[in-house]
Order: structure tokens, then C-alpha cells, then sequence
């Protein structure tokens, strides 16, 4: 294990967001607050409750998941996408590495800027709800599970993608909707009957489902099932990333 | 000895279908200085990207050190360094911190001291807090170069390492190389400019549409393909050359007032004697004389038109 490099790429990394540091936690500060503003005072004032919480909580772990999957899938991609964009991923390549280090450095830096972004969204969302957490444990899990996860998917799609417009194209327009539709702002219970059935075929629903109950127990499918899916969803990303070191796919060819 | 890098029927087809290298096969000494002269497009940098780990091999083994590059790719790229041939850096880096990030990826614990000489070296110094984008092109490549020896390698890559840079820079390069070579690194350079590979290389080979078309030692190549030329001013010009010179195939250059004679310097017997007591027989009046070796440059021009 080539610790040291592992250290290098992630201290690197962070090294970065230092420099872009206020746009990368001022402006989901803002945008957090913002969504509180709209959509807790203006909708919050026709729905006051659902299932015995208040709106502007019922929301905040939806909004959580949002900045945490954007962060972090634009983290995880970005990272590597750069050096490839630059050219200076020949160094990368031509170190003694593994991909398994890369990866660790990498991802591990994405999920760490995501949490952090994270974090911050828990404590502007306190300042305008009170918040209890039932289950911190069991929210730490979701968190952190989510957080490598979506760095992860980033990583793939940064080493996928040949220009900028493929870089951004699932970060901006595939997981918005996703999050939008997955019941963040509402309960999904709440859709007739057809549309609550479309929405269970979005797997964002479940994160946000879990990360919910972990916060109020209240859920629209079981934790458990929750859980399932996000380690399916980390079990197929791994498959494709052991595809990606025996072919050196995009990278070494 | 064992070479220190030994490449055996390599072969790299990219996934366009084109074949950049057919087959190499190749020995490298450790400590020497192996040039490696081909045109555009003939496959150097791919064949040192394979050495590096940077592009998978189609086919064929390459060991560094008695390792394989694939499957010990730790053992191998450790001891390696290589300045590439684009300029790519990180723009909104500092010198510092790339050329130690550097240092870092090839598994070496921080070394300041070392950071500092390699920086001092390169007349790098001044400029260590400096954003890349704040440098010239020419600075840039040294900071490739001190990237390359952040780690102190054993061997090091240098992929035309002068396109694009000022003769005190290149002076500057040649300098260090010398110092690497003094401690024993084992020094790779891939050039367009011949004079270059017959300034600096113990070994020289040509590569061409991705094969080898020879590699030698540069004296014995000079040696073996040096032809030699005698260069006859004559006190006036001749329109024709006389009957008694025509077995020589004599060129007549400068309106007459010259006469080239190419011969084989290697050879026992290179005829300049008998040609010289011929000239004064014809009457002609010799005002100088002259001899030129062929330089790499000749040799290399007649190798790839042979294959051609
Ligand atoms: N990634 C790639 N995909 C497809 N073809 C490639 C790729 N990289 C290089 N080639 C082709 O392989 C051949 C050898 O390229 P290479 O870069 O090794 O040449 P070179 O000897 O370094 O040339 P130069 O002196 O111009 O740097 C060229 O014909 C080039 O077009
Ligand atoms: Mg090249």
C-alpha cells in the first residue's frame, strides 16, 4: 500500500476546495437557505405537518441528499476528470499506484468535501427548524454510505466522460429530478396512486427515505429496504470499477 | 550486466486499429544515455508511455530492473522519472507544491532538502511559490524535470525535452544530465535534432513506423556508417572533369571549383592517395583540401530512405 500517495492525491485535492472555498460551501449555504425561505414560508404555510413533522424539518433530510449526491457525484467526477483534461494524469498513471489507491484518494477527498457540505446544510437547516436526530447512528451510516457511494459514481463518470458536456450531463440533468421527484419536498403517499408507483422506481426515494427515518421515523419504504438498495447501488459501481482496472478503460488505452 | 531496461516484441495497437509499434525489441544499459532519434508519429513516446505504465502493451514484455512493468508495476515505476513531451501542468498549483506532490505519488516521504536542490538546480529556485500559469513555457519544462527528479529515480525519461527552449535552458539541461549520469542514472531522451543525440548519447537508435531500424554505439556507428568526404578547391574551374578522374565518380560542386570525393572511412584502403596523384596528372592546380565526417544527421536521412 503506497500510503503516501494515497495522502498526496487526497491532501491535493483538498488543497483545492480550500482555494474555491467559497463556492464550494457558501453557495449551498445560500441556495439551502433559500429553499427553506421558498419552500418552508411558502408551502410550509399550506402543509404544516406531514406525518406529525413539521414541513421545513420533513424537508431538511431531503435537502441534505441533494447538496450530498451534486457534491459529491461533481467532486468525484471533477477530480479526475481534470488531470485527464490537463494531461497531467500521465503522472497519475505512471506512479506506483494502484487503482485502488487512486481511487481511495480520489474518492475519499469527494466524499469528504460532500460531508462537510453536508454538514454545513444540517446546521444553517437547525438555525430555521429545530431538528432532533432519533437514530445519529444509523444517520451517520446513510450519510457516509451515500456520501462514497454518489463520490464514487462521480469518479466513474469523470473517467467515462471525453468533454465537459458529458461530465455534467447526469450531475445537472438526471439528478435534480431524481432528487426533486424522490419525495424531498413531500411525502410521496401523497401522489395518486399512479405516480406514487413511478416514483418507487426512483432509487433516490429510497436514500431519502431512509436518511428520513433515521431523522423522525417516519418512511415510505422500510430502512432496511433502504439500506438494500444503496449497497446494491455501491456493489454495481464496484463492479464497474474492477472492469475499469483489468481493461485500463479510458485511462491506458 | 542485465540491462536495466529490457523490452522484448512489443507491440501496441490503439483502439483506432493503428499499430504504433511492431514488435521492439530493445536493451538498456544502466548509467548509459540512450538517444532515440525517429520522426513524427514513429512511436517513441508511445513506446516510453508502455515503459512508464502510461498505455498497456498489446503485446510483448518490458522489464525494468528484472521487473515487469505490468504485473510489478510498483517495483518499476518507482525507480522511474519522466518529463513528458506536452507541457501539461496544474495551473493554480504552486512550483512547491506540484514538484512535492510529485515526490509524494512515487511513495517517497517529505524531503525538503531535496525538493530545494533539485529546484536550485534547475534555477527553479526563486520562482518556488510561483503559480505555474505565472511561468514561462521554458520554466514550465523545468518544472517537469524537477517534478521527474522529486523522487530521485534511477532511471529517467525524457521525452523531447528541447522542443521549445533557448539554448541556456537546453545548456542548463545538459548540465544536469551530466550530474544524473555522474551518480549513475540511466538517462533516455527522445529528439528530433541530431546534433543533440551526437552531443550527449553513449547509444543511439533510430525508430521509424514503430520499429527499430538500428541501435548502436554512437562511435561505432559513426564508425561503421561514417562516410567521409574530401573536399578538392581547385585554383581554377574546371567545365569537365578530366579523362584520368573518371574512376573516382568525383562530383563537381561550385561551378567547377570544387571537387567532392565520397569514400569509406573505415575502409584500408580509401584511394585518396592514388586519387591526389591522379588530379595532379590531369594538371589540375589544387588550392585546398578539406575533409568532412558525415554526421548522425547523413546517416540517419539514409536509413529511413532506405526503408522508404
Ligand atoms: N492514443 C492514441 N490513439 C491512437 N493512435 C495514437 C495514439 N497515440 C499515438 N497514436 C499514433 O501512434 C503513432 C506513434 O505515435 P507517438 O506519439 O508514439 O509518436 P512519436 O514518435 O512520439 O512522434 P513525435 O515525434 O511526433 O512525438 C502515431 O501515428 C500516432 O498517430
Ligand atoms: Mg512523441
Amino acid at each position: 500500500m503506497n500510503v503516501e500517495a494515497v495522502k498526496a492525491i487526497y491532501l491535493f485535492e483538498m488543497a483545492r476546495t480550500r482555494r474555491t472555498l467559497l463556492q464550494s460551501v457558501v453557495s449551498p449555504v445560500i441556495s439551502t437557505s433559500l429553499y427553506f425561505i421558498v419552500f418552508g414560508a411558502a408551502v410550509g404555510s399550506r402543509i404544516q405537518e406531514i406525518d406529525g413533522v413539521s414541513y421545513g424539518a420533513f424537508i431538511t433530510p431531503g435537502l441534505i441528499m441533494l447538496t450530498l449526491l451534486t457534491q459529491c457525484i461533481g467532486n468525484g467526477s471533477f477530480g479526475i476528470y481534470f488531470p485527464k483534461f490537463t494531461g497531467t494524469i500521465y503522472e497519475i498513471l505512471s506512479s506506483p499506484i494502484s487503482m485502488t489507491e487512486i481511487v481511495l484518494g480520489y474518492v475519499g477527498a469527494a466524499a469528504t468535501k460532500g460531508m462537510l457540505v453536508g454538514l454545513i446544510i444540517l446546521a444553517t437547516a437547525s438555525l430555521f427548524v429545530d431538528l432532533s436526530i432519533a437514530h445519529p447512528f444509523v444517520m451517520l451510516v446513510f450519510f457516509v454510505l451515500t456520501a462514497v457511494t454518489f463520490s464514487l459514481f462521480g469518479f466513474l463518470i469523470g473517467i467515462w466522460a471525453k468533454d465537459f458536456e458529458q461530465l455534467n450531463l447526469i450531475p445537472m440533468l438526471v439528478i435534480p429530478p431524481l432528487v426533486f421527484l424522490g419525495g424531498s419536498f413531500y411525502s410521496v403517499s401523497m401522489l395518486p396512486p399512479f405516480w406514487q408507483a413511478v416514483s418507487h422506481a426512483n432509487p433516490v426515494l429510497y436514500l431519502i427515505s431512509g436518511f428520513r427515518w433515521s431523522f423522525f421515523e417516519i418512511s415510505e419504504v422500510s430502512p432496511l429496504v433502504s439500506f438494500g438498495i444503496i449497497i446494491g447501488f455501491l456493489a454495481v459501481l464496484m463492479g464497474v470499477l474492477v472492469w475499469i482496472f483489468r481493461t485500463g478503460y479510458r485511462l491506458r488505452n | 550486466m542485465a540491462p536495466i531496461v529490457s523490452v522484448s516484441n512489443l507491440v501496441k495497437t490503439y483502439g483506432s486499429g493503428f499499430q504504433a509499434l511492431k514488435g521492439v525489441s530493445l536493451d538498456i544499459a544502466e548509467g548509459e544515455i540512450l538517444a532515440l532519434l525517429g520522426p513524427n508519429g514513429a512511436g517513441k513516446t508511445t513506446l516510453i508511455s508502455i515503459i512508464c505504465g502510461i498505455v498497456n502493451p498489446s503485446s510483448g514484455t518490458v522489464l525494468v530492473n528484472g521487473h515487469d512493468v505490468v504485473k510489478d508495476f510498483r517495483a518499476t515505476r518507482s525507480i522511474i522519472g519522466l518529463v513528458p513531451q506536452e507541457l501539461t501542468t496544474d495551473q493554480f498549483e504552486t512550483v512547491w507544491n506540484t514538484v512535492s506532490f510529485s515526490r509524494g505519488l512515487h511513495g517517497k516521504k517529505a524531503n525538503p532538502a531535496h525538493i530545494e536542490k533539485v529546484l536550485r538546480d534547475l534555477s527553479l529556485w526563486d520562482k518556488k511559490d510561483n503559480m505555474l500559469r505565472e511561468l514561462s513555457g521554458g520554466m514550465k519544462r523545468r518544472v517537469l524535470i524537477a517534478k521527474a527528479l522529486s523522487h530521485e529515480p534511477r532511471i529517467l525519461f525524457l521525452d523531447e525535452p528541447t522542443a521549445g527552449v533557448d539554448v541556456n535552458l537546453r545548456k542548463d539541461m545538459w548540465k544536469v544530465v551530466q550530474a544524473l549520469r555522474e551518480d549513475g542514472v540511466t538517462i533516455i531522451l527522445t529528439t528530433h535534432y541530431i546534433e543533440e543525440a551526437e552531443e550527449i548519447a553513449d547509444r543511439v537508435g533510430v525508430i521509424n513506423g514503430g520499429e527499430i531500424l538500428l541501435i548502436e554505439e554512437k562511435s561505432a556507428l559513426m564508425k561503421t556508417l561514417g562516410r567521409k568526404q574530401l573536399r578538392i578547391e581547385l585554383a581554377e574551374p574546371v567545365t569537365a572533369l578530366p579523362p584520368g578522374l573518371e574512376p573516382y565518380q568525383l562530383k563537381l560542386e561550385d561551378g567547377g571549383g570544387r571537387l567532392i570525393y565520397d569514400y569509406d572511412a573505415s575502409g584500408g584502403r580509401t584511394g585518396i592517395t592514388t586519387l591526389l596523384a591522379a588530379v595532379a596528372e590531369s594538371g589540375l592546380r589544387i588550392k585546398d583540401i578539406s575533409t568532412r565526417q558525415s554526421t548522425l544527421e547523413d546517416i540517419f536521412v539514409e536509413l529511413v530512405e532506405k526503408r522508404a
